[in-house]
C-alpha cells in the first residue's frame, strides 16, 4: 500500500526520529511511503487558540497536499483528531463547504489505528527490552478511540514489559496553548501524572503524541526523573535479536 | 453573611447599584491568577482531590449499573434540546399555568432586575430576614448581597452554604459547596463562628452535622419568607421541582408563608413526563445515587398547605444571547449536575474559586463567557480553562461536547480581539506562524532558522530557559535540543 506520511510540525523540526520510524516500520512491512512535499502544520494550535481563519488556511493547504491519498498516516494523535474532527468545525465555523467536503474525503488514521484496523498487523516484529509505561494521550482515547490498539500492539513487542499505569486516563496537563496559559495548573497536572509514572518503575514512557511527551519529558527532565520518553512509533520499530 | 440591622429608607436603590460593581469586581482576574493561590494551598489541593476522586467513582459505578445508561442520556439530551428549541412557547405555558396555580410570575432580564425584583417582594412583606436554600442562581443573581444591603438578613438554609458563610469564601462546587474544607476546618469554622456550638465539639461528622441542625431548626419555624432555586421548571403543569440531598430546601418551601423561586429560563421542560428521564440521570451523574434523597416538587399555592404566596422569578442574564449561538446553546442543556467538576483535572486542582461567581468548573467556562460576554479579561480567559482532555464531555449526561464548545467559544474571544486597533502581541505571532506555515518554502526556512537559535540556547541536551511568552513553559519544564537536521531534510536526502 502506498502511505502517505504527515508529520506535524512539532515532529518535523523537534523528534525527526518519530517520523523516520514510522517510515522505517512501513516500509519493513512492506509498504511504500511517500512524505508528500508541501505539507507544513494542520492548523491543530491555531484551529484550538481560537485561530479560526489562520486554521481554515491552513486546513485548506493541507487538503490540498494530501488530496487523492489512500492513506494518509500521522503518528500524532491530536493532528490526526484535528483532520478528522477539527476540520468539519473550522469548515462550519468559516462557512467554506468546499473544505468540509474535501477534509471528508480524506482518510486519515493515527499510526496504531492504521496498523490495527488497516493493516490488520498487532506483531510488527520489533524488539524492546524495557519496562514501558504507556500513557493514553487525551486525544488518542478520547477524539479518536484509539484504546486498545497502542496496548496491542505493545504487547505484542519482544523482550517489552508492559507495565500498569495509576490514573492513566488522566491529562497530563499539556493542552497546547494551555501549558503556558495556566501553567501554574498545567505544572501541578504534569507532577502528578510523573509521580504515577514512576510508581511503576518502568525505564520508558510511551505515547502516540510527541507534544504530551515534550511536556512530561520536559517535566522529567527537569526533575531528572530518571524515566525517559519515546513515541510508540520507536519502539515498535525497534529490532533486535530474532 | 448577616446584615447591620434595618437599612435605611431607599435601601431599595442602593441595594441594586453597587451589585453588579461587586459582581464585576469579583471577576476581575484572569483564571491563570486567580489559581494561583488554590494551587499553593496544599491542604485545599489535597481535600479537594479526595473529595472529588471519591464522587467520580461513585458517579462511574452509578452510570454503569443501568444497562440502558447511553440511551438515557441519548434521551435526555434530546429532550434538554426540545425544550430550548422552543423555549418561548414553553416559558409562555409555564406563565399561565404558573399562574393559574395561583402564583405569580415576574421576567428578570439580568441580575440586576432580579434583586430588584425579589428585594421588592421581600421588602413588601415586611419580613427582617429571609431563609435561602442552596441556589447557584441565587448567587448567580447576586441575591444574598442585595438583600444584606436592602437590611434583610439573609439566612442560609444549607450546611455547605453555612459553612462556606462562616469562611467567608465562595462556594467551590455546584452540589457540595464546601467540598473543599475538610472536617477539621469545619470544626474551627464552627467553633469560631456558629452561635451555640458547644465547645467541646469533635470533628465527627455526626457531631458537626448536629451542632449545624441545632443552628439551622431555629432558622426554620422563624423564618416568614424564603428564596430558593428550581433544578427544573415544568411548563404544562407550572410545577417547579428541587432536588437536594439534605433537605433543607424542602423546609424552605413548607414553613414559610412567601415563597420566591428564582430559576433561569433554561430550566424549563416541556412536561412533567420530561422528568422521568431527568431525574434519572441528574442524582447518577451528580453524587451516583440511584434518587436523589430529597425531591420536593411544588405548583402554585394551596390553601392550608405551604407557603400562601408562591412568586416565580424567571432570569434570563445573558441566556437569550447564549440561545442566538448555534454552537455555544448546547451549553444550556446543562442540568446542574456538577458531574464535569468531578472529573475535570484542572477544577480537581483550583476549585471552583477562579471560575467567578457563576458557576465553577468546565460547566462555568463554557457558560460563564456566554452569559456574561467575553469583553473582560477574567471571563475571556474562562474557555481557555481547559486542556480540552474531553473527561468532562464522557460524563456530560446530556452529552455537551464541552470541548467543543470551549474551542468555539475561544474562536469567539479571538475575533472580538480582532477588531482593536492596536492587536494583540499573541494574534501579531499567531498571524505570523499562520504566514510561515502557510508556505512549505518558509516553513523549511524558519525550522532551520528556529533549530539553530534553539540549538544555542541548549545546553547538554536541554534548553532550562526561553524567552518571551514561552519562558512560561521553561518555568517548570526543560525543552529538547531539536537536533540539527528536521525529518524532511533526512527524508529529502534519502
Ligand atoms: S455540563 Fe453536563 S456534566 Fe457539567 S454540570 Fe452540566 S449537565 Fe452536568
Amino acid at each position: 500500500m502506498r502511505v502517505a506520511l504527515f508529520v506535524a510540525c512539532y515532529d518535523d523540526a523537534w523528534f525527526p526520529d518519530t517520523g523516520k520510524a514510522v517510515t522505517m516500520l512501513l516500509e519493513r512491512l512492506g509498504h511504500e511511503v511517500v512524505h508528500p512535499p508541501g505539507q507544513t502544520c494542520c492548523g491543530q494550535f491555531h484551529w484550538t487558540t481560537g485561530y479560526r481563519r489562520e486554521a481554515a488556511d491552513l486546513a485548506r493547504a493541507f487538503t490540498r497536499v494530501f488530496a487523492g491519498a489512500d492513506a494518509v498516516v500521522a503518528p500524532s494523535a491530536s493532528c490526526a483528531a484535528a483532520v478528522r474532527g477539527g476540520y468539519p468545525a473550522i469548515a462550519r465555523t468559516v462557512r467554506d463547504p468546499a473544505l468540509a467536503s474535501a477534509a471528508g474525503a480524506l482518510a486519515v488514521y493515527e499510526l496504531t489505528e492504521f496498523l490495527v484496523d488497516v493493516l490488520d498487523v498487532t506483531d510488527v516484529g520489533a524488539y524492546y527490552p524495557h519496562r514501558v509505561a504507556y500513557h493514553p494521550t487525551c486525544q488518542s482515547a478520547r477524539a479518536l478511540g484509539v484504546a486498545g490498539r497502542p496496548e496491542r500492539l505493545l504487547r505484542a513487542v519482544r523482550g517489552l514489559e508492559l507495565v500498569d499505569l495509576p490514573a492513566a486516563g488522566e491529562c497530563c496537563g499539556f493542552g497546547g496553548a494551555f501549558a503556558m496559559k495556566n501553567a501554574d495548573v498545567s505544572v501541578a497536572m504534569v507532577a502528578d501524572k510523573i509521580r504515577h509514572i514512576r510508581d511503576t518503575g518502568a525505564d520508558v514512557v510511551c505515547a502516540v503524541d510527541n507534544s504530551c511527551l515534550a511536556h512530561i519529558g520536559g517535566a522529567l527532565s527537569r526533575l531528572r526523573g530518571g524515566v525517559r520518553v519515546a513515541h510508540l512509533a520507536e519502539i515498535l520499530a525497534g529490532t533486535g535479536p530474532a | 453573611m448577616t446584615a447591620p440591622g434595618a437599612g435605611p429608607p431607599d435601601a431599595l436603590a442602593s441595594a441594586i447599584a453597587p451589585g453588579e460593581a461587586a459582581a464585576a469586581a469579583s471577576r476581575a482576574t484572569r483564571f491563570a491568577d486567580a489559581a494561583r493561590p488554590a494551587l499553593a494551598d496544599t491542604r485545599l489541593r489535597r481535600t479537594l482531590g479526595a473529595a472529588v476522586a471519591a464522587e467520580r467513582d461513585r458517579a462511574a459505578a452509578a452510570a454503569a449499573e443501568p444497562a440502558d445508561w447511553e440511551e438515557l442520556r441519548e434521551a435526555g439530551r434530546a429532550l434538554r434540546d426540545a425544550a430550548l428549541l422552543d423555549l418561548d412557547t414553553h416559558l409562555e405555558s409555564l406563565e399561565r399555568a404558573v399562574t393559574g396555580a395561583g402564583g405569580t410570575v415576574h421576567w428578570a432580564a439580568d441580575a440586576a432586575e432580579a434583586r430588584r425584583i425579589v428585594v421588592g417582594l421581600v421588602r413588601a412583606t415586611g419580613a427582617r430576614d429571609v431563609l435561602q436554600a442552596p441556589s447557584a442562581t441565587v448567587r448567580e443573581a447576586g441575591l444574598p448581597g442585595a438583600l444584606a444591603r436592602a437590611g434583610v438578613t439573609v439566612r442560609p438554609a444549607g450546611l455547605g452554604d453555612l459553612i462556606v458563610g462562616l469562611g467567608e469564601e465562595a462556594p467551590s462546587h455546584l452540589s457540595s459547596p464546601a467540598l473543599h474544607r475538610d472536617r477539621a476546618q469545619v470544626r474551627e469554622l464552627f467553633l469560631r463562628g456558629l452561635p451555640g456550638a458547644p465547645a467541646d465539639l469533635s470533628d465527627d461528622p455526626a457531631d458537626l452535622a448536629g451542632a449545624a441542625r441545632a443552628h439551622l431548626r431555629d432558622r426554620f419555624t422563624g423564618a416568614r419568607v424564603a428564596v430558593t432555586g428550581a433544578a427544573f421548571l415544568a411548563a404544562d403543569t407550572g410545577t417547579a421541582v428541587l432536588t437536594e440531598s439534605g433537605g433543607e430546601g424542602r423546609m424552605c418551601l413548607t414553613l414559610p408563608g412567601t415563597l420566591i423561586t428564582v430559576a433561569g429560563i433554561d430550566k424549563v421542560v416541556p412536561s412533567w413526563t420530561d422528568l422521568e428521564v431527568l431525574l434519572q440521570l441528574l442524582p447518577r451523574a451528580s453524587s451516583g445515587d440511584r434518587m436523589t434523597p430529597y425531591v420536593s416538587a411544588w405548583t402554585g399555592v394551596h390553601p392550608g398547605d405551604g407557603p400562601r404566596e408562591f412568586h416565580l422569578v424567571l432570569l434570563d442574564n445573558g441566556r437569550t444571547r447564549a440561545l442566538a449561538d448555534e454552537v455555544g446553546r448546547a451549553a444550556l442543556r446543562c442540568i446542574r449536575c456538577s458531574a464535569c467538576l468531578n472529573v475535570c483535572p484542572v477544577y480537581e486542582r483550583t476549585g471552583g474559586g477562579p471560575y467567578g461567581p457563576v458557576l465553577p468548573g468546565p460547566v462555568g467556562a463554557m457558560l460563564t463567557p456566554q452569559l456574561r460576554g467575553v469583553e473582560s479579561a477574567a471571563n475571556a480567559s474562562l474557555p481557555f480553562a481547559s486542556t480540552l482532555c474531553g473527561a468532562c464531555a464522557d460524563v456530560c449526561p446530556v452529552k455537551i461536547d464541552i470541548p467543543a464548545i470551549l474551542v468555539h467559544l475561544r474562536g469567539t474571544v479571538v475575533e472580538s480581539r480582532r477588531a482593536r486597533p492596536v492587536p494583540t502581541p499573541e494574534l501579531v505571532l499567531m498571524r505570523g506562524l499562520a504566514w510561515t506555515m502557510g508556505d512549505a518554502r518558509r516553513y523549511r526556512l524558519a525550522v532551520r532558522r528556529g533549530t539553530r537559535w534553539a540549538r544555542l540556547l541548549s545546553r547538554g541536551g536541554r534548553i532550562r530557559r526561553l524567552p518571551g511568552l514561552l519562558g512560561k513553559w521553561t518555568d517548570a519544564r526543560d525543552v529538547p535540543a531539536p537536533p540539527a537536521r528536521s525529518f524532511r531534510d533526512w527524508q529529502g536526502r534519502r
